[in-house]
């Protein structure tokens, strides 16, 4: 449902919901995804991963593996050149250290790497991994992140590791800033509330894992066609890692199955490129369900506690948070994800002068955390948005008028923007659009706010209960992401649309068709997109912080300002026309004097009829963003709670978003349902679990429990259209925003109906169960 | 060994290794439609109509499907899974689309033997197949919508 603020009539092809460019492709079932592609006298490549938490590897023998037939290589720190560098897909220089090997004598969580053996068949490799002979010394693992900054192990000893913000105390990352000054704030403030929350280890579970294919082409260049959300990232490391030049090397990225920031990450591709490299051969390599639990990535387990100091009338006066985040075996993302924590978080309520954050990333012997949808924001909005519900209920007031008397407005701004960016100082940003009013208003309304009071639970046996949480997120990441687009026209009038942007299921392609054809006044299907391949597109960060609609977005409209500049003058030099008054519209070009379809002048442009005039039109464009316009959102939930069982029954789930201009309708809606089912997932049943020497216990989708069908309440988004003036056609973001909600309104629901206080996800029936026991 | 069934319509014989799973016989020959997601018939990723039941192609053996007729979502061409795919893309279902042949599968097979089902019965039919992108909310509508259409026709 579209709640439209703004006249967005004067769209043609953006602000519909068309089918998605590629969706034919994928309901015929073709062959579109990295694992599809079969490759003649391929090899097929596994793991071996340490089965044990922290360990130094004396020995390792692979003697009787190189027998098996049908192995061809094996790899291990031993045959392996050892470059430190950062799994990260993040633009260069990257904010996470370089504590990561291709291998290591060293394993640090039960899942790390420790060989990896290249075969003609399955068989071959499996057999060949068993047959490899490793002795381990073992060392203290540290599981508990509170303990891992006293601890006399070190998991990062080694020396030539760079970035890390306290190896000794195994600190990889801190972030400490303070505005005005918080802690006199909250002492003469008139009401002050805290909370403490904890969050778990959550996985992405996109269903396909992770696959990459490596192979040198006819020219000896290495190719690598992967799964991933960063190519061109994927093609500098590899470069770093391999130590060839990037010149050398070209990273595919066919379709991609779900990825949400796991694949934000170089988790294969290192590993297959040093087969092909070896053998000379197609190397392909895939994680197993298990192995995507355990060795890909993750989401940082956090504790984070709030205090808010206000007035009695609710108008905050001072906010500080302070976090732990358990950054795993490696420090990929522990710097910026713990940023977001409070830079995502913070500027939403600027009524508070005085703020602190404070935080730190530590490493564990446990498996990696990494990029995921939210980015460090869902575990900084629990702590907010109870913290909110607290101070509503301590000063009397409803929670969705303590929301607007505090939170950021159009026109305003925060000193958070500047002071904390990604994993270092950020930019000085205005909100220029902002319709979180309006949003909680919708909400309200769709899911009867108002007379939450006197609805009855099903029978006497439950509560019912409502909560509220609200959010913003960003738009890319300004000055530090770089899209780029490029535009070619066709002899038929159409035109070839190639962008680094990187659509892994979102529908970017599409939404940046949308806006080339909107500004080049022709069809969607006038648009052929192509993305992404190092070779032929140019460079885009990648598909991460929201920013592909956004930065990506504004890279394709000066693309197509661009090229629609550059027919106009063919046509007006042509025609002698002033190109002043040619237009291009319904794919036709029209001048004062002459109209002609731009299919008739683009065969022209590259026919004799132009003698020497004919040229091939085409134009790039370069967008690095200056700000990051956050969308703005609504969480409304409605359940019951058995209060002889503890089962939390979800029954509405209301999403109000401002996302800007939706381009695509439909596919900002699907953006938004599928964050909110993944946040409720997160909220109520998933969780990693370990066993106290660090094994991970429930890695299949048996026991590691992500919502199907019958798991989702009805669920209903409204988008609550504004129009961002930097925006590419007025639109923002709205990838991640989504999974903010769950945590925070389900626990604020939960209070509302029980009165007990949920810190600690998922919230299980055992949880609630216990805690309505007390 | 060998396998002789009827694939998509054409009869077929596979060689196959014993202990090979269906989803990966199927995979090595061409149709690729059928995904690995977990090996383990939890995600549906793999499904197939195996004599017009959806099944977890990856939890079957090769051997167990003798002489059986098993479509993959290539080989789905009628009426019925025309509608299906056009309003799963008219209703913005797909996203990566890697769940989706399995989910069309599931679709087509529910549609087939219950051509009016409730929401309840589409969400029970869906149950085994994990889609991460969707949230579910815009395939069930899809599958809504398409029961809609070829009731009125």
């Amino acid at each position: 449902m579209v709640e439209n603020s703004e006249d967005n009539s004067g769209f043609d092809v953006v602000n519909r919901s068309l089918q998605r460019v590629d969706g034919k492709a994928l309901v015929n079932g073709k062959p579109v995804f990295a694992g599809d592609f079969d490759y003649p006298d391929g090899l097929v490549a596994g793991l071996l991963e340490s089965p044990k938490a922290h360990a130094e590897i004396t020995d390792i023998d692979t003697s009787e593996a190189e027998k098996v037939e049908g192995v061809v290589s094996v790899i291990h720190h031993g045959n392996v050149p050892r470059v430190p560098h950062t799994t990260a897909g993040q633009g260069y220089p990257e904010p996470s250290p370089y504590d990561a090997y291709v291998f290591d004598k060293k394993v640090r969580f039960v899942g790390d790497r420790v060989a990896a053996v290249a075969g003609e068949t399955r068989e071959a490799v499996e057999k060949g991994l068993e047959k490899i002979n490793v002795e381990y010394r073992e060392l203290e693992p540290i599981l508990d992140p509170e303990e891992s900054a006293g601890s006399e192990t070190t998991i990062h000893d080694e020396e030539d590791s760079t970035g890390i913000y306290d190896p000794e105390r195994n600190i990889a990352a801190n972030v400490d800033i303070e505005v005005g000054d918080p802690e006199a704030a909250l002492g003469s403030s008139d009401v002050v509330v805290s909370e403490k929350i904890r969050t778990q280890f959550a996985q992405h579970a996109p269903i396909e894992p992770h696959v990459s294919t490596a192979y040198m082409d006819e020219n000896d260049r290495l190719v690598v066609r992967t799964s991933t959300q960063v190519p061109f990232h994927v093609r500098r490391i590899l470069s770093q890692i391999l130590d060839i030049p990037i010149g050398r090397i070209r990273v595919v990225k066919p379709r991609v199955g779900g990825a949400f920031g796991v694949k934000q990450e170089l988790l294969l591709e290192d590993l297959v490129s040093v087969f092909a490299l070896r053998t000379g051969r197609p190397v392909t390599m895939q994680y197993s369900r298990e192995e995507e639990f355990i060795s890909s990535r993750n989401r940082h387990p956090m504790e984070v506690e709030v205090k808010l100091g206000a007035t009695n009338e609710g108008k905050l006066e001072a906010i500080t948070m302070e976090a732990l985040s358990n950054t795993g075996a490696y420090g990929a993302h522990s710097l910026t994800v713990l940023s977001n924590v409070g830079s995502k978080t913070l500027p939403l309520y600027n009524e508070a002068p005085d703020v602190h954050f404070l935080g730190n990333a530590v490493y564990t012997n446990l498996p990696v955390p990494g990029a995921y949808r939210g980015y460090g924001a869902p575990q900084g909005y629990f702590s907010l948005e109870r913290a909110m519900d607290t101070l509503a209920e301590a000063v009397g007031k409803d929670p969705i008028e303590i929301r607007k008397l505090n939170h950021i407005r159009e026109g305003e701004t925060s000193p958070i923007f500047e002071k904390l960016g990604e994993g270092k100082e950020g930019t000085v940003q205005y909100i220029n659009s902002c319709e979180l009013d309006r949003c909680m208003d919708i909400g309200a309304e769709a899911i009867d706010w108002d007379n939450r009071g006197g609805k009855e639970p099903k029978d006497e046996n439950r509560a019912k209960g409502f909560g509220l949480a609200v959010n913003m997120q960003g738009s890319g990441i300004p000055l530090v992401d770089l899209a780029g687009a490029r535009l070619k026209l066709n002899e038929d009038g159409s035109f070839n649309l190639y962008v680094g942007a990187t659509d892994i299921g979102t529908g970017s392609d599409t939404v940046l068709s949308q806006m080339a054809a909107e500004n080049l006044g022709v069809e969607l299907d006038d648009i052929i997109v192509y993305s992404s391949d190092t070779d032929f597109t140019p460079f885009d960060s990648g598909a991460y912080a929201s920013s592909t609609t956004y930065v990506s977005g504004n890279a394709v409209r000066k693309a197509s300002d661009k090229i629609k500049e550059k027919i106009i003058d063919a046509f007006a030099e042509r025609y002698e026309e002033d190109p002043e008054e040619v237009s291009l519209e319904n794919g036709q070009i029209i001048g004062r004097d002459t109209k002609k379809e731009l299919a008739e002048f683009a065969l022209a442009l590259t026919s004799g009829e132009m003698e020497a005039n004919q040229q091939q039109i085409e134009a790039s464009a370069s967008e690095v963003p200056e700000e990051s316009p956050p969308p703005f959102a609504a969480h409304f939930v409605e359940l019951e709670v058995d209060k002889r069982t503890g089962e939390i029954e979800l029954q509405k789930y209301v999403s109000a978003v401002d996302c800007g201009t939706a381009i695509n309708p439909n596919l900002a809606e699907g953006q938004m349902e599928g964050a909110i089912v993944n946040g409720i997932g997160y909220a109520l049943t998933e969780e990693m679990e370990f066993t106290g020497d660090g094994r991970m216990t429930n890695p299949s989708f048996f026991d590691y429990k992500i919502p199907n069908t019958e798991d989702i309440p009805d669920i209903e988004v409204i988008l609550v259209e504004s129009s961002e003036p930097t925006g590419p056609m007025g639109a923002k973001s709205v990838g991640e925003i989504g999974i903010n909600g769950a945590i925070p309104a389900i626990s604020n629901a939960v209070r509302d109906a029980v009165g007990i206080q949920l810190k600690n996800p998922p919230f299980t029936p055992e949880k609630v169960w216990e805690k309505l026991k007390d | 060994m060998n396998l002789e069934a009827t694939i998509n319509g054409e009869e077929l014989t596979l060689e196959i290794e014993p202990g090979e799973v269906l989803l990966d016989v199927l995979r090595r020959n061409g149709f690729k439609s059928v995904k690995e997601g977990c090996k383990t018939g939890d995600c549906g990723a793999c499904m197939v109509l195996v004599d017009g039941s959806a099944m977890t192609s990856c939890t079957l053996f090769a051997a167990q499907v003798q002489g059986a007729n098993i479509k993959t979502v290539e080989g789905l061409d009628d009426e019925l899974a025309g509608s299906l795919r056009e309003n799963f893309l008219d209703k913005g279902a797909v996203q990566c689309g890697f769940c989706i042949p399995g989910v069309l599968v599931s679709a087509y097979s529910l549609l087939s033997s219950n051509p009016d089902p409730t929401e309840e019965e589409i969400k029970a039919a869906l149950d085994g197949n994990l889609c991460r992108c969707t949230g579910y909310v815009k395939q069930i509508e899809a599958i809504k919508e398409t029961a809609e259409e070829l009731g009125d026709s």
